[in-house]
Order: structure tokens, then sequence, then C-alpha cells
């Protein structure tokens, strides 16, 4: 017990304690950071995770735009009452291409990991521009702005400053961007090569109000995609540990 | 350091020495029950850290004595709730679904557990309760597009409607407005006497009119007298009921004329695709048919 007895000189040497702080920081730094840049195993090896194509990407700088994340969470913990209600638990593979990630912490509205493919196209353009008109009881505001058109100037920007970050976009996505941008909104466009690059993209006009792309067409691909991509029927809990 | 620490007479604790005004202040020691306490939490947590994942390492984790993860954890959570329910589950994948409604037992089980998966699952688009809404189907009258027997609820909620799976239930209506198009009058006169199958039109002549085109172009389908086919999936015309309800008749005329010229088909998933198990498709069934239109 005599050691302990010292502090009292660390805590009335203000250049001992500044020291002393450093110190530990640096030894919880260490400790909490250097595994994550070592261990190769967080992210789970997976099939079927691809980036995000141009216009759910679009969507998804909505989503982040409009603060869906305020009530909105994407992330399925590992409890039986979540897995029960919204299907199996996120992997840490399924938003290794999202930046930032979606987890979220608070839920008003549902968590949305796996609403891709739940309702139909034309629930959500009709759910987001009003969602009393589906949901009578919904406390979601209203999002009829996004009928607006959909401005994509920038899509091809945007996919380069993923790629620097870590997303593969190949040069290949990156030059076809607004091709493949408009052939996942449109009705008529031909798809074969866009689906090659984007395998399970929700396709065609979602907004039914115009003929342009607007932003609600992006949104709606994005939600449409949301933990769609890895085939559950293959991985085992074991191999996801 | 305070130098001019010294013994206070009355608590008999020392000073820290310092001194303001002629206010000294007590450095008293923390409780020794408190000081105990602390370090046993100490103790404990090296305990912890032994027993389960805890630290870091630089090519992966302690993963702890016990073997725990969240992740096996879950399964086995998964699998208690399911053994706990296996009694009436069993039972429910045996019993054809008119025992169910029969047996008092599974019949309770069925209605609560079917209201939970409904909330979850259906009520997004049918309305808590079934109540429908503009394009999604009311489940508790007495029209059903596709048959409102146990057996025929089992059969739409397994493959669902208009979607991929190919056993869906599949129906389209052709575009009237397409390849032979309908002047914007004939449209009109149509729509006057689908509403006068349910007798609601206000101007008989022109439902006179519409007569021939109805029973050239939709009787096929809808029936003579606008009774649908539960067959084709053609809703019935004379009821009254409309999936794309306008507010009033002039709306609901415009509803009509939209529906003969650019119809909408509504779909709804295979819900064996989005891996709904047969018993919980049973008890669904028996839930839906319980809101007030089973047939």
């Amino acid at each position: 017990m005599s050691i302990l007895k010292h502090h009292a000189k660390i805590e009335t040497n203000v250049v001992l304690l500044m020291v002393g702080i450093l110190l530990t920081v640096i030894i919880g730094g260490i400790v909490e950071i250097v595994p994550l840049f070592t261990i190769t195993e967080t992210i789970e090896k997976v099939e079927g995770m691809r980036p995000y194509s141009p216009l759910e990407q679009e969507g998804r700088n909505i989503y982040v735009r409009e603060g869906c994340y305020v009530c909105h969470s994407q992330m399925i913990r590992p409890f039986r009452d979540e897995v029960e209600r919204y299907g199996h638990y996120s992997l840490a593979a399924e938003s290794m291409y999202d930046h930032p990630f979606q987890w979220g912490s608070k839920r008003i509205g549902p968590d949305l990991a796996r609403v891709g493919g739940k309702y139909s196209n034309d629930w959500h353009t009709r759910h987001l521009t009003n969602p009393r008109d589906v949901v009578p009881e919904s406390i979601m505001p209203t999002y009829r702005h996004l009928h607006h058109p959909l401005n994509y100037d920038d899509i091809t920007a945007n996919m380069e400053t993923l790629r620097v970050v870590g997303v593969p976009y190949t040069e290949d996505d990156i030059a076809n961007a607004k091709e493949d941008l408009v052939a996942q909104a449109t009705t008529d466009a031909s798809t074969d090569a866009f689906l090659q690059r984007y395998p399970k993209a929700n396709l065609g006009k979602k907004d039914k109000t115009t003929d342009q792309i607007t932003e609600m067409d992006a949104l709606v691909a994005y939600l449409q995609v949301l933990g769609t991509l890895v085939d559950f029927s293959t991985q085992k809990p074991d191999s996801i540990r | 350091m305070a130098t001019n620490a010294e013994k206070d007479p009355i608590s008999g604790q020392y000073t820290t020495g310092h001194e303001w005004d002629g206010i000294k202040e007590l450095n008293t020691p923390l409780p020794k029950w408190w000081v105990t306490v602390f370090y046993i939490t100490i103790i404990w947590s090296i305990g912890y850290w032994v027993l389960y994942p805890s630290w870091p390492t630089l090519s992966g984790y302690w993963a702890g004595t016990l073997g725990w993860h969240s992740r096996t954890q879950v399964v086995t959570d998964i699998e208690q709730a399911k053994s706990a329910k296996a009694v009436y589950l069993s039972k429910i994948q045996d019993s054809s679904l008119e025992d169910i409604v029969k047996d008092k037992d599974l019949l309770n089980f069925a209605l609560a557990g079917g209201r939970s998966v409904f909330n979850e699952n259906c009520a997004a688009c049918h309305g808590v309760g079934g109540g429908g809404a503009y394009g999604f189907p009311n489940l508790t009258d007495d029209q059903w597009l596709w048959g409102g027997t146990l057996d025929d609820i089992r059969t739409t909620i397994t493959y669902g409607i208009r979607n991929t799976n190919p056993n869906s239930r599949q129906s389209e209506m052709p575009q009237w407005g397409g390849g032979d198009p309908l002047s914007d009058d004939e449209l009109s006169n149509l729509a006057e006497y689908v509403l006068s199958l349910s007798k609601k039109s206000t101007d008989q002549a022109a439902a006179q009119k519409g007569l021939p085109i109805f029973a050239e172009r939709c009787s096929p389908c809808h029936g003579e007298a606008g009774e649908g086919s539960q067959a084709v999936g053609a809703p019935a015309l004379a009821t009254g009921i409309w999936l794309y309800k306008g507010k009033d008749l002039k709306a609901q005329k415009a509803e009509i004329m939209s529906q003969v010229k650019n119809p909408k088909g509504g779909m709804m998933p295979s819900w064996t695709d989005r891996g709904i198990d047969e018993a919980t498709i049973k008890i669904l069934a028996v839930y839906v048919h319980s809101l007030g239109g089973g047939k």
C-alpha cells in the first residue's frame, strides 16, 4: 500500500501529471487501434457483396442528406427478437462499402438493414410521398420534394472519391457511371451490361409522376438493395464468426 | 506537497494543509467498504477477461475460455424459442387448416401468433387489422380477388401475386388504351356502365352506350354482370367495393377510366421466398381468414 501513497506526488506536479496522462492514453490507443489494422477477420468473407450502383449511391446520398439515420438504424443486432423481426443479423461485410456507415443508434422508425424487397416500388414511392396513405398510424414526415429531378452530374466524381477510400470501383464502372445510372432508372434501356456490373439491382422507373429521373427513383433503388446482396442460405454461423 | 497538514482534534482526521481565511480542509480517506468494493470489481474484471472475449491481439482477439459468442448465442436462443413453441407448431404443421380452426387450443395459438406476424409483414400494405388502402385489398370484407377460403388465402400468402415466383398468382388486365384504343367518349360511356353495375350511374343513356363495349371487352374476365372471376383474379365490379377507390363518384369514374386506359396491377411478395416457414404461413392464413371476410 505504501506505493499508493506516492500518488500525491503526481497529483501535485503538473508536468508529472501530464506525462502520466500521455502515457496512459498512448497505451490505451495502441491496444485499441493497432489491432484494427492487423486483424483481417473483422470483415467476414461473404459472397455477393458489391459496391452500390451509381443510382443506388445517389439514393444513399439522399438518404444521408435527408437524415433518415436520425430515425432509422441499419444494423440488426444478434438478438432473437431482432433476428425474428428483421431477418439475419447484420454482418460487418454488409456495410464495408458504406462511407459513412448508417448503423445508427436510434430507432424511431424500424431498422432498414434488410428492407430491400420487403415492399414494392409502388409502396415505397407512395409511402415516401405521404406515409399516412399506406400506414395511417405513421409519424414519419412526408418527402414529397423527392419528386424533383435528380442532379447526377457529380456521380463520376463521387465514385472516384469513394475509390480513394477503398470502394473497389473499376475504371469500367466509373467510365459507364452515367449510362448505368440512366439504364437502372428507366424502363426501356438495355441493362445486360449494367446487371453484369451490379447484379441484383432493382430495375425500372419507380416514380411514375414524371418521365425524368427523380430523387425518388434513386432513393427507392437504394432502399430496395439494402440487405439483399449476401445469400444467407450458404452462410453458416461458424464461417462468419 | 502540502506541509501544514495537521491532525484535526474533533474528527481525528488529517487536514490537507490548505487554509483559506481560517477555513481548513479535511483529507478524509474514502470509506473502507467503498475501497473494498472497488478492488473487488477489478478482480472480477480479470475473471471476466479470462472467461469471455476481451482483449484484441495482433492477429485476432482473446476468445475467452467459455467460448461464448454473441452470434452463436443468438442461434441457441432461436432454437430454444422454437423448441418452446414446438408442441404447437408441429401440431399446426401436421393439421389441415380446417382442423386448426376447429381445435380451440390451436386456433388461439394461431390467432395470437398470426397477429404478430401479420403486423410485422402484412400491415404495411393491408393495414393493421387488414383494412387495406388505395391499391391494397381490404381483407375484412367479403370480396376476394383470388378467393377467401383458408386454402386460397394460404396459396396467395405462400406464392404471392405478380412476382417472380413461378407459382405466383398472375393476371394482367389488357391495356385498352394501347393497340385498339377506345375514344374518350367510349371510355366515359364504359365507365358509366361499370358504375351502373353497382347502381351508381347517374347517366343511364351513357351507360347503355357502354354496355356493348363491356360485353365485348370486359365480360370475358369480369363476367356479364360484373361478378368477377377469382380463377383469373378479375375483380367483381358490381359490389361497389373498389381497389382503386376515388373519394366521390366523379373521382371513382376517373379511376375506372384510368384503370381501363393504363391498368395498374399490384404485386405481393411470395412469403416462402421471403423466408417464412410453412407452419407460420398456416397460422397467418388462419388469422387473415378470421379478420371478417373468410369464406
